[in-house]
């Protein structure tokens, strides 16, 4: 049992992987259109999440699979259930990386009311906590995972500064309103983002120690 | 259900045969009412351990027990303690179905007829509500003098059971009860336990892991000799504490 169960998670994890490449693809696709204005890669982003949502499914297929085949228990089960919620998280990071790009495809021919700097800044670091707590889960590694998710707090500051700052120019111009709520929103699209990358590091911890913490 | 108690309280059992220690420092407690599974590869005591439940150790010559194991309070290694009461109170079950080459109901009356019983209308009684017990009755009742070995192996392990239950027993322990069965018996037995367990307190050893995971409500991993981890099967099986435990259920072993 033992070879052929290392051998199905090994392709477990691959699959997990390469849902992992599409999704960050999917973030900095929706960041670099935004910034450039690129409505033709926000499309492709949209476009691109009916293969992530397939990704899932076939991940939770491999899942079932392996609990009716192997039996998987003790830290074996645990990794599987937690690959089993991660996915989901992973899943809706990934459906922000669409809210993002829609939001692109309707503002991508108004000029854009200020220079974008902490916006792509909050998604760099929601993206990197992405990776690292999927690193952090594939190598069984619970001090790489709580690294990142205490990157959360990073996240949620940018949010409060980008926040008050629309906010600031919206009051003085009205104008802009409709865009600073469009660029509000893709800033809590990124927190939420970060959110569920804290909620795949808490699986991460879970799969290793038996212990579900909550951040 | 009535509350659980410590039905059975073993404290510092070491078991010998000969010059091999077959357990070593034994001390855990075994709820009433309760399914207890022992897991552990073979060799490991845990069949030994379950033998020494009902002394069925003092068959082997060269075995020496010593510590204790309190049944209802009272150490069953204690000088005169009576063992035809023990093997009453302690009813065991076998990896292979070993019914009597007598009658169905001959096999469920051997037991009461041995402790007294000879009323007829009393041994029906007997007879009846132990098949009903061990979910037999309904597959049987219209052939009770027929011979028990034309029955399945299923049956026939459900039989002995209630052969067990005829005698009226405390606690039952049984050896791989269903590893010699195909899987829709195992499962009347695995549902029979579940039943059981309203009555009468079950130590069971099991090779299989998901039956153990099924059936048991706590759990003890054996291995040579010493008892590793006793704990809630679910938190067993789920977060096992000692690394050899967590090897052992995933198959790492070896």
């Amino acid at each position: 049992m033992r070879i052929s169960f290392d051998q199905d998670l090994k392709m477990l994890h691959e699959e997990i992987v390469k849902m992992l490449s599409m999704t960050e693809e999917a973030i900095d696709g929706a960041m670099v259109a935004l910034k450039n204005q690129d409505v033709e890669l926000a499309r492709k982003v949209i476009a691109g999440d009916d293969i992530i949502d397939s990704q899932e499914a076939k991940i939770e297929k491999l899942c079932l699979d392996i609990i009716v085949r192997q039996a998987p228990l003790a830290g074996d089960l645990r990794k599987i259930t937690s690959i089993f919620k991660l996915i989901t998280d992973l899943e809706r990071i990934a459906d922000h990386a669409e809210d993002i790009s829609e939001i692109v495809v309707k503002i991508y021919n108004e000029r854009l009311m200020k220079p974008l700097v902490d916006l792509p800044k909050m998604a760099g670091i929601a993206r990197t906590m992405v990776s690292k707590v999927i690193a952090g889960y594939m190598q069984g590694d619970i001090e790489l995972a709580l690294e990142a998710c205490k990157d959360d707090q990073i996240v949620d500051d940018y949010y409060v500064k980008i926040y008050n700052e629309l906010i600031e120019m919206m009051k003085s111009n009205p104008a802009v309103v409709e865009q600073g709520v469009a660029l509000i929103t893709i800033a809590k699209y990124l927190e939420r983002i970060a959110d569920h990358a804290t909620n795949i590091g808490e699986w991460a911890v879970f799969s290793q120690s038996g212990e579900h913490p909550h951040f | 259900m009535m509350k659980k108690y410590d039905i059975i309280e073993i404290n510092d059992l070491n078991l010998f045969y000969g010059d091999t220690q077959a357990l070593k420092d034994i001390s855990v407690n075994i709820k009433s009412n309760s399914v207890t599974a022992l897991i552990g590869p073979s060799g490991c005591g845990k069949s030994s351990f379950l033998k020494s439940l009902n002394r069925m150790n003092d068959l082997v010559p060269i075995a020496k027990t010593t510590g204790e194991v309190m049944l209802d309070d009272k150490d069953i290694f204690e000088q005169g303690y009576d063992i035809v009461a023990l093997r009453k109170r302690v009813g065991m079950v076998f990896q292979k179905p070993n019914p009597f080459p007598f009658s169905i109901y001959d096999n469920v009356a051997y037991g009461p007829r041995v402790h007294g019983v000879k009323n007829k209308k009393r041994l029906d009684e007997i007879v009846e509500k132990s098949l009903k017990q061990a979910a037999l009755w309904d597959e049987v009742s219209d052939r009770l003098k027929d011979s028990a070995m034309g029955l399945s192996g299923g049956q026939q392990q459900r039989l002995c059971i209630a052969r067990v239950l005829a005698v009226e027993p405390g606690v039952i322990l049984m050896d791989e009860p269903t590893s010699a069965l195909d899987p829709i018996a195992t499962l009347k037995v695995e549902d029979l336990i579940h039943e059981l367990k309203k009555e009468f307190t079950i130590v069971i050893v099991t090779h299989n892991m998901q039956q153990a995971a099924r059936i048991s409500d706590e759990t003890a991993f054996f291995l040579m000799g010493e008892i590793i981890e006793f704990e809630k099967t679910s938190d067993l099986f789920e977060n096992p504490k000692d690394k050899r435990t967590e090897d052992y259920i995933t198959g790492r072993f070896g």
